[in-house]
């Protein structure tokens, strides 16, 4: 600030000598004085005010404040795509599957659904080849995924693999294994 | 005054604006950087702004552009700048402009950092958008209230706690392994970087320590010559203060310090276990 302080002296100092600064200033800022970083309100005036005063308008201005954006604004990577938030919405998906599943069983009888394994089996097996390999990756990516990302946070719950530069690699190796798990199963189970 | 706050006129400074601090002789003697006659490498600004004397309009983004030439490295350079040259309404902390002190820690391109340690990216031609740290209530443009924070803090105890007197009377001393488990912890400055890029802290900043605090909870923790340790793992062993980390790595990322709260915490964590 020490610096800043001396160019402020120095363009006070130089408003006695008009300078091209200051003359290009003028019209702009609408004032016949340097331009200052000093904040000079005319017209606003303090008033002395006692320690409850002074609480209770803080409380008043507390209750207004805005609170600052956060997921809209911060980086991407580490928060809608981040590892940690896919490997929950990816167990969400699975668990949540598995569930749904699960009760339409239960329900199926009752309903006259038929969701017996033979029958799934088969009509999978009448699926153009296109939806199959779809469904399967449906379901593959997210079961690939939620292993690695999942045995990585088993390994950070030792305290391993912490280091900055490492969490951000094994992001990456993770998105890989995963891929290629998935491409796997996909095409040879 | 009122011309200044027009978020609709981009003032460009230009050369002409620049005072001469210093004889440019000088300036060249110590090898800064001198005021080159090149085409003007413009860079806009988008920085958050919100009044409290003004409550009710929306908080918004107001841009301003300098010319890089003109400009010091970091971003602070360039708040300052255009707090001194362009709009004296905007508002931030600093304070040390060289990372010891944690004032000007703010949201800059969508990661928390300190705006003096954080340079402008030079060649591309984005735009920098800056806002206050995430999830935190403004005080006025980029200051956030820390209030809840500091008060998180003194609920650790952060001080040495000892029931018996020092063996020879004089000092409490400690090896020199016991010393090194505090590197690394004990250069945290409390900028809340890390607590406010943590999504858990977003949350649960009500009940959950966030990683700055969590940090220096382990500082206590494995200091060898502090005999509250029990007591300082009870006060962690519920569901909210300690366990709302799911190791999301956030603070890791972002500590412009280059500490580890990610780790530390991980380590509470298996101490408490094992």
């Amino acid at each position: 600030m020490i610096a800043q302080r001396a160019g402020t002296t120095a363009l006070r100092r130089l408003a006695g000598h008009p300078n091209a600064f200051f003359t290009a200033n003028v019209a702009k800022f609408g004032v016949a004085k340097p331009l200052s970083t000093s904040q000079a309100r005319p017209g606003v005036q303090t008033e002395k005010i006692s320690n409850s005063e002074a609480a209770s308008l803080l409380a008043a201005q507390r209750l207004r404040r805005p609170v600052s954006p956060h997921l809209a604004i911060y980086d991407k990577g580490q928060t809608w795509f981040g590892n940690s938030i896919l490997t929950r919405f990816t167990g969400g998906v699975l668990s949540g599957s598995l569930y749904a599943f699960a009760a339409a069983y239960l329900a199926a009888p009752y309903l006259g659904w038929h969701l017996e394994s033979a029958s799934l089996v088969a009509a999978f097996g009448a699926l153009p080849v296109a939806a199959k390999v779809g469904l399967k990756t449906l379901a593959a990516w997210p079961f690939a995924f939620h292993v690695v990302s999942g045995t990585r946070y088993l390994i950070y719950d030792l305290g391993i693999g912490f280091a900055r530069k490492t969490v951000i690699k094994t992001e990456w190796y993770i998105l890989g294994t995963s891929i290629v798990g998935a491409l796997g199963l996909v095409l040879f189970l | 005054m009122a011309a200044l706050r027009s978020s609709a006129s981009r003032l460009v400074v230009g050369a002409a604006s620049r005072p001469t601090l210093r004889p440019v002789a000088a300036a060249a003697a110590r090898g800064m950087a001198t005021v080159s006659d090149d085409k003007p490498r413009l860079k806009t600004f988008q920085i958050y702004r919100w009044n409290p004397e003004t409550p009710t309009e929306k908080p918004r983004m107001q841009s301003y552009t300098l010319d890089l030439n003109k400009t010091g490295p970091m971003v602070l350079d360039a708040l300052i700048r255009i707090k001194n040259e362009q709009d004296p309404t905007l508002t931030f902390r600093r304070s040390c402009r060289e990372g010891i002190c944690g004032s000007c820690a703010m949201n800059i391109n969508g990661t928390n950092t300190l705006a003096c340690l954080c340079r402008i990216p030079k060649d591309d031609g984005a735009d920098m958008k800056i806002y206050p740290l995430p999830h935190t209530y403004v005080v006025k443009d980029l200051v956030p209230d820390l209030t809840h924070f500091y008060k998180q803090y003194k609920s650790i105890k952060p001080y040495l706690q000892r029931d018996t007197p020092a063996p020879d009377g004089k000092e409490y001393r400690q090896t020199r392994e016991d010393r090194k488990k505090l590197d690394g912890l004990y250069e945290c400055i409390l900028c809340a970087c890390c607590s406010t890029s943590c999504p858990s802290y977003w949350w649960n900043s009500e009940e959950y320590l966030g990683p700055a605090i969590l940090l220096q909870s382990y500082r206590w923790l494995v200091d060898s010559r502090d005999e509250k340790t029990a007591e300082r793992k009870d006060a962690l062993n519920n569901s909210m203060s300690l366990y709302r980390c799911h190791t999301i790595l956030n603070c890791t990322r972002t500590c412009p310090k280059g500490l580890n709260p990610g780790k530390a915490i991980s380590e509470i964590k298996k101490s408490m276990a094992f």
